[in-house]
């Protein structure tokens, strides 16, 4: 397969950055997205270039460290799937197929198509967690009953893997379904009842201070999400956030 | 913002009711009309809430693009905002902005021309005026055009606004799908039945 690849080359936070061309031959269609890329920074470091930069780690779509912009859509045109687990074979020979970072003003660029997430790390900190005494007399976690529904729904919530792909598909650039979901998970659980109220309000609160934009229920980030959280997520929260400023 | 909508929605339906009454019965459209303008509960209490609700919802709806818009400091090369949700889910500022801008020439039309007609010119009272009144504002071939194209760009607004309000309240339960039903019932019919009475009055141009 030949490809035409247009990808975002930016040497460094503060440099301006532009859209770089590069043919690829060779490209198979089992190959994942990653692995051409792989091949294509060979080529580059054969060559003596700079390759490109792009995150990766575990490769089997649950790290959530892919994070690519791929033809406008994040994680590219296939659903439920991560950058890693996208196959060169939902494209077409002589495609041209543009690549960019994750786009927010939250997730600022760091060097090519690596963005820094650690937004997504201060609005866990915030209250993304349950205060437990893991010390002495530990709790047997099945000691407390929880209705198999809710279990579901808050192990559905916990599927987020945090990669962003929510931000990067809205138009917004809004981090609602992400920070929804850090807060269904507890909010559906008894042992994250006690924190509820400060939990709701600690992560809103972080994720406006981090600059992310408002939610207007366009549903981009359901549709994108590779782990297919639901809006559901961020009408709890809203449910949760209001309920919070009522109790004050 | 999704309070006020849903204000402004429950304001459009009563607003409709009685519109409707100019085609199906002028002389109770006359004598609602005249409550309407005359009441004082209506006048100085629900007249004041209801222009408070529009100042919140627009300013509120411009303040809300332009932290969107810095949310995002630098645009995607290629953004295919099509693959994942409706255009009018996205341009609710496009559609938004024209129903302002209807809006200014609406008040303009009716609301400007009571405040005159009441404490300007200092006119007395007269229950037989408005229907008469009504039909006269859509003489005018280009005005009849730019109020149904008005309520097409209203109708796309609440499509997505009507529904989307209940998600903003935290509302997306077993009841959502029948939400959703109603608001697109809703979005169709108000709008085009609007549409319809500007249409009628500007074939029917025959005063009592």
């Amino acid at each position: 397969m030949k490809l035409t690849l247009k990808i975002w080359r930016q040497n460094g936070a503060n440099d301006k950055g532009k859209m770089q061309t590069y043919p690829i031959d060779g490209i198979e269609g089992d190959m994942s997205f990653l692995e051409m890329l792989d091949v294509l920074n060979e080529d580059l470091i054969n060559k003596g270039e700079s390759p490109v930069e792009f995150d990766h780690d575990c490769r089997e779509g649950i790290c959530g460290s892919c994070s690519l912009q791929i033809n406008g859509e994040p994680h590219g045109p296939d659903r439920l799937v991560t950058t890693c687990q996208l196959h060169m074979r939902s494209f077409k020979d002589g495609d041209t197929i543009v690549i960019e970072p994750f786009r927010a003003s939250a997730f600022p660029v760091i060097k090519d198509l690596i963005v820094d997430r650690s937004s997504f790390d201060r609005i866990q900190q915030a209250g993304g967690y349950v205060s437990v005494n893991t010390s002495g007399n530990t709790l047997d976690a099945n000691a407390i009953p929880v209705n198999k529904q809710d279990a579901d729904q808050a192990f559905s919530a916990a599927a987020c893997i945090g990669c962003g792909a929510c931000v990067a598909a809205c138009k917004n650039a809004s981090a609602m379904l992400f920070t929804s979901a850090k807060v269904s998970q507890y909010a559906l659980l008894p042992q994250g009842q006690v924190e509820a109220a400060t939990r709701v309000e600690n992560m809103v609160r972080q994720m406006d201070l981090e600059g992310f934009g408002n939610c207007t229920n366009t549903g981009a980030c359901e549709i994108e999400c590779p782990k297919g959280i639901s809006l559901e997520n961020i009408a709890r929260m809203n449910r949760e956030y209001l309920s919070a400023s009522i109790k004050g | 913002m999704a309070l006020s909508g849903l204000f402004l929605v429950v304001f459009l339906g009563q607003h409709f009711v009685i519109n409707i009454t100019s085609v199906i019965a002028p002389d109770t459209f006359n004598t609602w009309s005249h409550f309407m303008g005359y009441n004082p509960l209506v006048q100085y209490v629900l007249q004041p809430i209801l222009i408070g609700g529009v100042i919140v919802h627009f300013v509120m709806g411009f303040v809300l693009e332009i932290q969107n818009r810095k949310a995002r400091g630098i645009r995607y090369a290629k953004y295919n905002g099509a693959a994942n949700a409706p255009w009018i889910s996205r341009n609710m500022i496009i559609s938004g902005g024209v129903v302002l801008a209807f809006l200014a020439m609406h008040m303009y039309d009716f609301w400007l021309h009571e405040m005159v007609y009441k404490y300007v010119e200092s006119n007395p009272q007269d229950a037989t005026r408005y229907y008469a009144e009504t039909v006269e504002k859509f003489h005018s071939p280009v005005k009849t055009g730019l109020y149904v194209l008005s309520f097409g760009l209203l109708a796309l607004h609440l499509l997505h606004g009507f529904a989307s309000s209940f998600q903003t309240m935290g509302v997306n339960n077993k009841y959502s799908a029948a939400i959703k039903t109603f608001t697109k019932v809703y979005a169709i019919l108000i709008p085009l039945g609007f549409a319809f009475i500007a249409v009628y009055h500007h074939l029917n141009p025959i005063t009592q």
